[in-house]
């Protein structure tokens, strides 16, 4: 096991920011822990790399103890914050420089796990890094966490502000990484990710809702979810709110994610009562099950 | 030690990319002492005197006005009895007052010498030295005029007499003091700045998730500035003595080595305040107010220590300034050898351990 975190809590003066968390990672996976701002995430990784420690529970990383140990564990993990976190007044490349230096090695010596984020930006090597766009940004950051060629690392949020086409090429970047032999465990916000990592943690207010690969994840809901849409968003929602047999009720895009108590639910029912609301332009179709729908859920 | 290398050479990007601490630490000093040098050292011009003439005869009358044709002093008043000096100094116009003794001319004719008594407020004690200072040229120039064609020199006797600070105790005060507060500003505020701008931008947690050793972090931030404060103290010594032509009486080696062990008490301090602070702001709020202002107001500087009332007396002695004050004084101006100033090095080295001691047992592995 490449993590193990068992019954952490941890409180904040009157927030309780984790509540008996308990879950494992194995060597080489990638491990993602998905949830709102706010759940938890961030005092999770924190915790995990040495730098909080929990009111109660104990965890390790690669086989440390994360309080006993940490010295152990500050040598072998990579760790890129949430917040921006480089030198903004050196250059790509002297921060680059800099953090090889710090964990005793050099930028060749590592250069093949680098290489093929470090090609993107090195045509900006001798721009100050504060003045590089979100996506580059994070590239950096995460070349800066690898240089040390860490046996587990550990992203918070990586791709929180960073345009969708540079969120691709960073996911389908990690999945090299995972190809090399390190432990991921990363974290987002963002449900579409979630489908990307091997298993998911769904996290919310300091609590894990559930573990399982994603597919398990969405397997697991049993419901049937109709894309509803009308002229009239707004009042859709309130009048699907209103109906009396819905179950769930939540815009997703374009259209509304709607769900029926009723095991033997007829859309013509709902078509009906919508036009009695007077909206116009309704479609009902069945779609399929995301990791979002399952996370409004449980979250419920 | 490659380490400790890399982070000494990304703190001198810091420092010499960002404008502002580029001048506070150059301009700043060069303008402090510019500043203090001018504003204290400064010529007199038209100070208010009176004149208590006991004699009325040729030579006072040509002293006066040797006196007030100079655009140093002009005459206020003149006053008829010593009783009115009291009076006078008190309406506090004045600054100084000439007494003639009685029978000057006489006197200085028969026994070839003659007394003038200059009385002078030293509840400025500059103003009050100062004033004192040109007087006694005025009455030079006087007594050379009256000896050029004599075999027996004529002598005028000047007695000096302070009233209210008779010990005048700030001469050539402020370059020590300056010097003081250019070190404490640059080594405790600039680390503590930088030391928690670590923390505010959040790269202090990825120096904590590294197998830097705190000391190494610390070391490798307080470094540049030892060096960079060295400097400092450098200039401050070379523009006081050619700019303001202040002696340095005693050894140059003592002065550097004590420099930097009152460098390494300030920096201390500097990580002190890092260690509690959690912005940069806070940090040289209480840089500026916890350091800055008992340094100027507490250590002897600028209002004489003996002055104050007992309570502020006992607590300057727990100010390191105070006792750098002594030492440099000491050394610039009086030339004393370590022999006279053991005493204070041993205070200051103590404090010194103490506040490392201190900040090192604060300083945090984790957050928060």
């Amino acid at each position: 096991m490449s993590i193990t975190v068992s019954n952490i809590s941890k409180s904040y003066k009157t927030v309780k920011a984790l509540q008996d968390i308990s879950f494992t990672v194995k060597e080489g996976e990638l491990f993602g822990l998905i949830g709102p701002d706010g759940a938890g995430k961030t005092t999770l990784f924190r915790i995990l790399t040495t730098l909080l420690i929990a009111d109660e529970g104990t965890a390790t990383v690669t086989g440390f103890e994360v309080v006993s140990e940490y010295k152990k564990i500050r040598n072998s993990v990579g760790y890129m914050p949430g917040k921006f976190s480089l030198y903004q007044d050196l250059t790509v490349e002297e921060n680059l420089e800099f953090f090889a230096t710090i964990f005793g090695t050099t930028i060749e010596e590592n250069y093949g796990l680098i290489k093929d984020i470090y090609v993107q930006i090195a045509p900006f090597k001798d721009r100050r890094a504060g003045k590089l766009s979100g996506g580059m940004k994070q590239k950096l950051a995460l070349c800066c966490a690898l240089i040390h060629k860490p046996k587990v690392l550990f992203l918070d949020e990586p791709t929180t502000g960073v345009d969708p086409v540079s969120r691709k090429e960073f996911w389908e970047m990690l999945k090299r990484l995972q190809q090399k032999g390190i432990t991921i465990l990363v974290s987002t916000p963002y449900m579409d990710e979630a489908a990307l990592c091997d298993r998911i943690a769904l996290i919310q207010d300091g609590k894990i809702l559930e573990i399982d690969t994603p597919n398990a994840i969405v397997k697991h809901y049993t419901k049937q979810i109709y894309n509803v849409r009308a002229n009239n968003v707004y009042q859709l929602i309130t009048s699907l709110n209103t109906y009396e047999h819905s179950h769930s009720v939540y815009p997703f895009g374009e259209y509304v994610h709607y769900t029926d108590k009723r095991a033997d639910f007829n859309p013509e029912d709902l078509l009906l009562y919508l036009e009695s609301k007077k909206l116009s332009d309704i479609e009902i179709e069945k779609t399929q099950t995301t990791i979002e729908d399952t996370f409004m859920e449980l979250a419920k | 030690m490659k380490r400790f290398i890399g982070f000494i050479k990304k703190e001198y990007y810091h420092i010499f990319r960002d404008k502002r601490s580029l001048f506070i630490l150059f301009g700043m000093p060069i303008a402090q002492i510019m500043l203090f040098g001018f504003a204290i050292t400064n010529e007199i011009n038209n100070v208010d005197i009176a004149i208590l003439d006991h004699s009325k005869d040729a030579d006072t009358k040509e002293i006066i006005n040797k006196v007030s044709a100079s655009k140093y002093f002009s005459i206020n008043q003149i006053i008829e009895k010593e009783s009115d000096i009291e009076a006078i100094f008190k309406k506090g116009k004045v600054k100084a007052v000439l007494n003639f003794e009685k029978d000057f001319s006489k006197n200085l004719i028969k026994e070839r010498k003659a007394t003038i008594q200059i009385i002078t407020d030293a509840t400025d004690p500059n103003t009050a030295n100062t004033i004192s200072n040109y007087v006694n040229a005025i009455l030079a120039q006087y007594q050379k005029e009256l000896n050029k064609d004599v075999t027996v020199a004529y002598q005028i006797i000047p007695r000096t007499r302070m009233v209210y600070n008779p010990e005048l105790k700030s001469v050539y005060m402020f370059v020590p003091g300056v010097m003081t507060i250019i070190l404490m500003l640059v080594s405790a505020m600039m680390t503590s700045i930088s030391i928690t701008r670590e923390k505010e931008l959040g790269t202090m947690e990825i120096l904590l998730v590294s197998p830097l050793k705190p000391i190494q972090v610390i070391v490798g931030k307080v470094f540049p500035y030892i060096f960079l404060s060295i400097i400092n103290a450098v200039v401050i010594v070379i523009l006081s003595i050619f700019i303001f032509k202040m002696p340095v009486q005693g050894s140059l080696f003592l002065l550097a080595l004590e420099s930097i062990l009152f460098i390494i008490s300030a920096l201390a301090l500097g990580i002190l305040i890092s260690t509690i602070s959690a912005t940069q702001q806070t940090a040289m709020m209480i840089s500026l107010m916890g350091l800055m202002l008992p340094v100027i107001l507490l250590s002897g500087f600028i209002f004489p220590i003996s002055s104050m009332p007992l309570p502020l007396q006992l607590i300057s002695n727990i100010i390191p300034a105070k006792w750098f004050i002594i030492i440099i004084k000491g050394i610039m101006l009086k030339g004393v050898g370590f022999q006279f100033i053991w005493k204070e090095t041993l205070i200051l080295m103590g404090m010194t351990v103490f506040f490392i001691g201190l900040s090192v047992k604060k300083y945090k592995i984790r957050l928060e």
